[in-house]
């Protein structure tokens, strides 16, 4: 039998940016919180020998250990779906932090367009230009909405930056300045401006300066290593959980962190929930932590297998499109991208920060006319300089043999000048593209692996191959030598890394029969439920979640502490 | 199981409390960059190294040239050249393999003078080797390219069969051992491995190819502490600079050369 520990007001499943931001607002506001997460404790002094990019990129130091626990994988229903024995097109973070500790720091809103996305589709080309099975449907909120949110997280983070001439107004400017510029993005930044489009510096969650937030977190400027991406901070410059929100809620001793908690399932009845069971992971006891509230705040795939696992939400069902938990996964079509080499330029590209770069929104959301494409949507064009390490990267001439002399030389002779502009395509949802229960294969603790079927269909071959030509162009007016683009979209494999930005599952939106949480991210089902992260995302944006993911906890944060006061379905 | 070798070894576990780690890079950085809001010291890695800072210096780890009573300008000896899981003859064909893909050339020293088969071989070793981070659980089944590796061996099982079975095949083509074939004979029994050419039921040839070449890459380029990479002649021939502090002074700079430093350099102090 599961021993049973005393009742706590709300309890929160995975703390990374989700469970993080939930934990330091609700503690703020005096409620008692206990966090559990599966993985271990994280501290900035953990990465002392972080600059080594065979233990951390290539080895997946900070992510979840796939002996114990992964996705099984499909392209269509008509296959088996086989474990993802290593990690390849996406990785999956473990630990407090979670995935905020091993991102870049990217952190761009999305776009008005976005939250209203299919009522703005049909109000400008007409309903015929979504293709059948294509479920995109507007949020239930707006970017008016969302907007003080938005805020909130980039003040918190202290986001550097300045503003996108194409998106969404700003109640006020970014925290702090943008970050320096490398010649390679004054290249990007001068073609672009002739070609004339709208470049501007990318949104950075690596301090451009040093910074106290709105909580009074004082944190350090970035040093510009070249090492954000897959590693942790140790300078605390990168914002991530550990360094700005979780430190705040246990200042106020309202929040405990159990570690190596394992939650497993939600315990409901009569449409509310009334706490979790989890595996003590060191033991292997099992532990039932009652709660008023519940807040689900892990990753994508656990937040849709959690509530799958506990019967709690109506499970989707591809063939009819009813139902809603596991619904509209969706991801990033990262491909459509140009590379250039420079034979007679060299660059620092040793140096940089995971967001580091410069960006364009001509082609993002619908800032551009359609009529004549078959896709909907676009994608933000850019050039990063995130530190370019020498393992991973050895960018050569298509045509050079892959490995022996030629490979070498010409490895070596590019290594400090190639420059890649890429386009980071937005995801739509497909009735077919979903995550639900793997039938067979089973994780560390028997229960059942989240299993995942999708596959890139016309709209992101069609939007993939539009954005490598734009990105040609650029690379043109920047004077490279010579150019590689990606030609046609080949099928989504799991094998090679391309992004690990995985949404949908438990979406928002105005209507029950449509969505699975409201736009306070409270379950339709169970209203003591709240489910928070980019599982809440009904289609996928061309930019990076972070931000989004963020003012969304903000939103629910605010949502909850209402609920606790009076009960009931907030909308 | 993981990596017994190189100066992590001087540091026992659980010392970090202990002050035993020296960080004049560190600090030396942090008094120059005034690395501070309003006088006090933000970040945790940078906090404890403040905190650090009025401890005892512990002994450097060991380095070979620095040993007292080392006998004078003899050739330091390198304690990481040995086997951890290969056989001499597995070894042998390895190092000829790996020097194949990266070779010694104007550009500067191939995978034997980097020390990549031992790195290879020190990697088979641990963790690695033994997939031990990777879901391996049954049941197996042939699968699609897209879903990627289905297979139940552990790489150094896939090792030990492959580079058995590239002297079966240059037996068959050349009535030779790999080691013994001249260079181009070399390369084309690993280009038959790569297209799939070569006939084996065990294991898939390419996918054993694929491995071996981005575990080359991998021992050319990785940090020195893992065995390949050896003096970091890897980095200097492309001119990375390895394991430095900041970029903040060159981020905006056209190309700057610098000496490049490994983790070593971390512990030891310059």
């Amino acid at each position: 039998m599961a021993k049973t520990l005393p009742k706590t007001d709300v309890v929160i499943v995975g703390v990374g940016w989700g469970g993080g931001i939930i934990a330091s607002e609700l503690t703020k506001a005096g409620m008692n919180v206990v966090g559990l997460e599966r993985g271990k404790e994280r501290k900035t002094e953990d990465y002392f020998m972080v600059h080594d990019e065979l233990r951390y990129s290539q080895r997946y130091e900070l992510m979840q250990d796939l002996s114990k626990e992964t996705v099984t994988f499909r392209s269509n229903e008509k296959m088996r779906a086989l474990p993802m024995r290593a990690y390849g097109s996406f990785l999956i973070g473990d630990g407090i932090g979670g995935a905020g500790v091993h991102w870049n720091g990217q952190t761009f809103r999305f776009l008005p367009y976005d939250f209203q996305i299919r009522s703005k589709t049909i109000e400008r080309y007409g309903k015929a230009k979504i293709p059948d099975g294509m479920t995109i449907q507007d949020w239930g909120i707006t970017y008016d909405e969302m907007e003080p949110y938005y805020d909130k997280f980039e003040k918190m983070a202290g986001i550097s930056g300045e503003t996108n001439p194409l998106a969404g107004k700003r109640s006020s400017d970014y925290p702090n300045p943008p970050m320096k510029k490398s010649p390679p993005m004054q290249m990007f930044e001068e073609a672009a401006k002739k070609l004339n489009l709208h470049p501007y510096m990318q949104p950075s969650a690596n301090l451009s300066q040093n910074y106290t937030n709105p909580d009074g977190i004082a944190r350090a400027a970035c040093q510009y290593c070249g090492y954000c991406e897959r590693f942790g901070c140790e300078y605390g410059a990168k914002a991530d959980p550990v360094v700005t929100v979780i430190p705040v809620a246990l200042k106020t001793g309202k929040l405990e962190i159990r570690t190596h908690s394992h939650v497993r399932r939600i315990m409901h009845s009569g449409g509310k929930a009334t706490g979790v069971m989890y595996t003590d992971v060191t033991t292997g006891e099992e532990i039932v932590q009652p709660a008023d509230i519940v807040v689900v705040t892990s990753y994508v795939f656990n937040n849709i297998r959690l509530l799958l696992m506990s019967k709690l939400g109506k499970a989707y069902n591809p063939a009819t499109g009813t139902g809603v938990v596991g619904k509209n996964y969706a991801y990033q079509v990262l491909k459509g991208n140009a590379l250039g080499f420079y034979d007679d330029k060299k660059f620092n590209l040793f140096a940089g920060a995971g967001a580091l770069g410069m960006n364009l929104d001509d082609y993002n959301g619908d800032n551009f006319d359609h009529s004549d494409l078959k896709f909907i949507h676009g994608a933000s064009i850019s050039i990063g300089q995130t530190g370019f390490r020498p393992i991973s990267n050895n960018q050569v001439p298509s045509g050079t043999k892959a490995w022996g002399q030629e490979f070498k030389a010409n490895s070596i002779k590019y290594a400090n000048s190639w420059i890649s502009v890429g386009g980071q395509g937005s995801s739509m949802p497909f009735q077919h593209h979903y995550i639900d229960l793997d039938p067979e294969y089973k994780d560390a603790y028997g229960d059942p692996l989240p299993r995942m079927t999708f596959d890139f269909e016309d709209q992101d071959r069609e939007l993939a191959v539009f954005m490598a030509n734009k990105c040609e162009e650029i690379q043109k007016e920047m004077g490279a030598s010579r150019i590689d683009k990606l030609k046609s979209l080949g099928p989504y494999e799991i094998t090679t890394y391309q992004s690990t930005h995985n949404t949908g599952g438990v979406i928002m939106g105005a209507d029950p029969a449509t969505s699975a949480v409201n736009n306070y991210l409270q379950m339709w089902d169970a209203e003591n439920v709240f489910v928070v992260g980019a599982s809440a995302f009904p289609h996928n944006s061309g930019y990076n979640p972070t931000d989004t993911v963020g003012a969304l906890a903000y939103r629910a944060s605010e949502g909850i502490l209402k609920y606790a006061k009076k009960g009931g379905s907030l909308v | 199981m993981a990596d017994n070798e190189g100066p992590k070894g001087t540091q026992p576990p659980g010392s970090r409390q202990g002050g035993g780690v020296q960080e004049p890079s560190r600090r030396k950085f942090l008094v120059n960059a005034g690395y501070a809001i309003g006088g006090v010291v933000v970040g945790g890695a940078l906090g404890s190294l403040i905190r650090r800072n009025n401890k005892a210096a512990a002994p450097s780890p060991a380095s070979p040239s620095a040993s007292p009573g080392a006998a004078p300008a003899a050739e330091p000896k390198n304690y990481n050249r040995a086997l951890m899981f290969l056989t001499q003859e597995q070894f042998a064909t390895l190092n000829a393999a790996t020097e194949r893909i990266f070779p010694t050339d104007d550009t500067g020293p191939g995978a034997q003078a980097l020390g990549v088969a031992y790195f290879i071989d020190h990697q088979l070793a641990g963790e690695w080797g033994f997939n031990g981070r990777e879901y391996m659980s049954p049941p197996f089944y042939h699968g699609e390219t897209v879903q990627g590796y289905q297979g139940r061996l552990k790489r150094r099982e896939i090792f030990a069969i492959a580079l058995k079975e590239m002297d079966n095949y240059s037996q068959s083509q050349f009535s030779k051992n790999f080691v013994d074939l001249t260079a181009d004979q070399q390369d084309s029994v690993l280009s038959d491995f790569e297209s799939d050419k070569v006939p084996l039921t065990t294991i898939s040839p390419s996918g054993f190819f694929k491995m071996l070449r981005s575990s080359t890459i991998e021992g050319a380029y990785s940090d020195p502490l893992y065995g390949g990479n050896l003096d970091m002649a890897g980095w200097k021939m492309r001119s990375y600079p390895g394991n430095q502090m900041s970029y903040a002074a060159v981020i905006d700079k056209e190309f700057t050369a610098m000496p490049p430093n490994s983790l070593q350099d971390h512990m030891a102090g310059h």
